[in-house]
């Protein structure tokens, strides 16, 4: 399931690439961007197939809106622009206009976290899960990798509904060998066995959690790493359930804020039923500023490094 | 060239090519804008809360917020703040963030922008509260053409006429591309005078380059008794001949020897 050699892979090019083929196969796929078609990688789409694919020019509220529309006549529509401005800014049209009549809009989003980098606190979508998560009967999956966005991709468009993906902005190992992974939305992956602590991550913190986990080891620390791309429906809960019982410690790791996002689906399962101590890692209750990406995931404490040295101390203390 | 424009130019590219980021286009787009305003326009003291005057200072707002390198450096090279911390741009726990912010009280930044399209409603409240504290100060905004695509700029036009805000004058920096592509293949704006002219704005098309031009529509601006539109012609990339009219410019650094090259330009 995993790769052997890590290659760096853009989960971006992933998107733009599983559009082209979404569309070649399925005239009803259309595409929607505002203004960032080459950040989310859309132009590939709109190469291919220019009369199915609508820019909205700087103009977000009106493009989700538009999805809902084109969504109401039966067509397929992917929804892309960064997460902050799919989101935040776009929040009542995504639960009035897209969830509450339950269409059918696909909304990918990229340029998640704090990774975003120098562009600073105002495009660093923090709290993008917490958004999307609160609302009723949209699914919301952050894949970790560009084979698993390539997965999740084909996974929204064959289920009907609204779905929200986030991808990262960053290229990023890739994790998942394209011959054996196969992305499931009801289980969690486990990448390694475990005994002392259980880590549950999704997105780009899973190679750093990789890493980290070894780096644990070395220091005697046995961690059992699940990777949980599908944060909602949170129909992984059991494998965290029984990972938990295990362990009886449960951390999680995520480039987004401590409220409402994987820390929190996890230790709402949890404390419903199997009340277990959770130490959520991302981003405290705070903005994000600008800076260069790994110096980012650093101050924030996300990379391999810090995330061993701050698990460690926390089990040290414990 | 205007030796004040030339080192506000020549920053704005060694910000962005130490900063390996940022957006070189559309800062140089709007240099000459924003010289006029600072050094014969408003009325803003450099020393900014420390001045007695600093209730009295008219407002700016960089409603198109990436051009923020063109601001930082019109603002230091205006004496706001050390010359030096120019270059601490878009780093970790610099006070020149990628977008302005009012956070971390960086001498000159009005609001927080970034997010495209909020800038003018901000100015009408702002505009508003002068009004009802009897402040004759005057509220500037620049925004992008790109940026007149966002719908809540023209609900903030609606509201600027329907409440009469003769204190509020708007800047679009016309310079007719935005991310992906000209202005007007993406969701073209024209008739753009006549669409300001017809939500309640007295409108002045003039070349966005030309220093008396541009000072000529502000002071027709400042005693005009509706809200008022300045339509800037600029070109995106101004100055730099590589840059100019490339929308490929829009949000990607120099590498050393563009820069090198650019500084020759500017130089010359
Ligand atoms: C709400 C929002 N959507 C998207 C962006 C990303 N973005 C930054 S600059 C830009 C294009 C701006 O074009 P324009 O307003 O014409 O500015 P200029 O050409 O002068 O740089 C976009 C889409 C943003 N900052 N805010």
């Amino acid at each position: 399931m995993l790769k052997k050699t890590l290659e760096i892979k853009s989960p971006r090019n992933a998107y733009g690439e599983t559009l082209v083929e979404l569309g070649a196969a399925n005239k009803n796929i259309v595409v929607l961007d505002a203004d960032l078609s080459c950040s989310t990688q859309t132009c590939k789409f709109q190469k291919v197939f220019p009369e199915r694919f609508f820019n909205s020019g700087i103009a977000e509220q009106d493009m989700m809106c538009t999805a809902a529309g084109l969504a109401a006549e039966g067509k397929i529509p992917f929804v892309s622009t960064f997460a902050m401005f799919a989101t935040a800014r776009c929040l009542d049209q995504i639960r009035n206009s897209i969830c509450y009549p339950r269409l059918n809009v696909k909304i990918v989003a990229t340029h998640g976290g704090v990774t975003v980098g120098e562009d600073g606190a105002s495009h660093q979508a923090l709290e993008d899960i917490s958004y999307m998560r609160s609302i009723p009967d949209i699914c919301v999956i952050v894949p970790a990798d560009y084979n698993e966005v390539k997965q999740v991709v084909k996974y929204a468009a064959e289920i009907y509904g609204p779905v929200y993906i986030r991808i990262a902005r960053t290229s990023l190992k890739s994790v998942f060998d394209e011959d054996k992974y196969i992305f499931n939305p009801e289980r969690a992956v486990k990448i390694c066995e475990g005994s002392d602590v259980t880590i549950v991550t999704n997105g780009e913190t899973l190679c750093e959690v990789i890493a980290c986990a070894q780096m644990l080891k070395d220091k005697g620390i046995s961690a059992e790493v699940l990777h949980v791309p599908v944060v909602k429906p949170f129909l992984a809960a059991s494998d965290v359930i029984e990972s938990a019982k295990k362990t009886g410690m449960v951390i999680t790791v995520e480039n987004h804020s401590i409220i409402g996002g994987l820390g929190s689906a996890v230790c709402e399962v949890l404390s419903q039923n199997l009340p277990t101590r959770v130490l959520r890692i991302g981003t405290p209750d705070c903005f994000g500023q600008s800076g260069e990406q790994r110096s980012l995931l650093e101050f924030y404490g996300l990379t391999d490094k810090k995330l061993c040295e701050n698990i460690s101390r926390y089990l040290e203390k414990r | 060239m205007n030796s004040f424009n030339n080192n506000v130019r020549r920053d704005i590219l060694k910000m962005i090519h130490g900063a390996k980021s940022g957006h070189p286009g559309g800062s140089l787009s709007c240099v000459e804008i924003l010289s006029v305003l600072y050094n014969k326009v408003m009325f803003v003291p450099p020393e900014w809360k420390k001045s007695p005057d600093f209730q009295k200072r008219d407002r700016f707002i960089l409603s198109k917020g990436h051009a923020s390198a063109a601001l930082y450096s019109t603002l230091a090279n205006k004496g706001f703040f050390a010359h030096d911390e120019l270059f601490t741009f878009r780093k970790l726990a610099s006070r020149l963030q990628g977008h302005p912010s009012t956070r971390l009280g960086l001498e000159g930044i009005e609001v927080s922008t970034g997010s495209l399209g909020q800038g003018l409603s901000i100015a009408v409240g702002i505009a508003l509260a002068l009004k009802l504290n009897a402040n004759s100060a005057k509220v500037f905004v620049l925004l992008g053409d790109g940026e007149m695509q966002e719908g809540s700029v023209w609900e903030a036009l609606m509201s600027a006429s329907h409440k009469k805000l003769d204190n509020l004058i708007i800047v679009i920096d016309r310079n007719k591309l935005q991310i992906d592509g000209d202005t007007d293949d993406v969701k073209s704006l024209e008739p753009l005078d006549k669409k300001l002219q017809a939500f309640g704005w007295e409108c002045m098309e003039v070349d966005g380059h030309n220093e008396d031009e541009l000072e000529n529509a502000f002071n027709v601006a400042k005693s005009s008794g509706v809200p008022f539109a300045i339509i800037a012609n600029t070109l995106k990339g101004k100055g730099v001949s590589f840059m100019e009219n490339n929308v490929g410019w829009h949000g990607k650094a120099p590498n050393d020897d563009e820069l090198k090259r650019a500084l020759e330009e500017l130089n010359a």
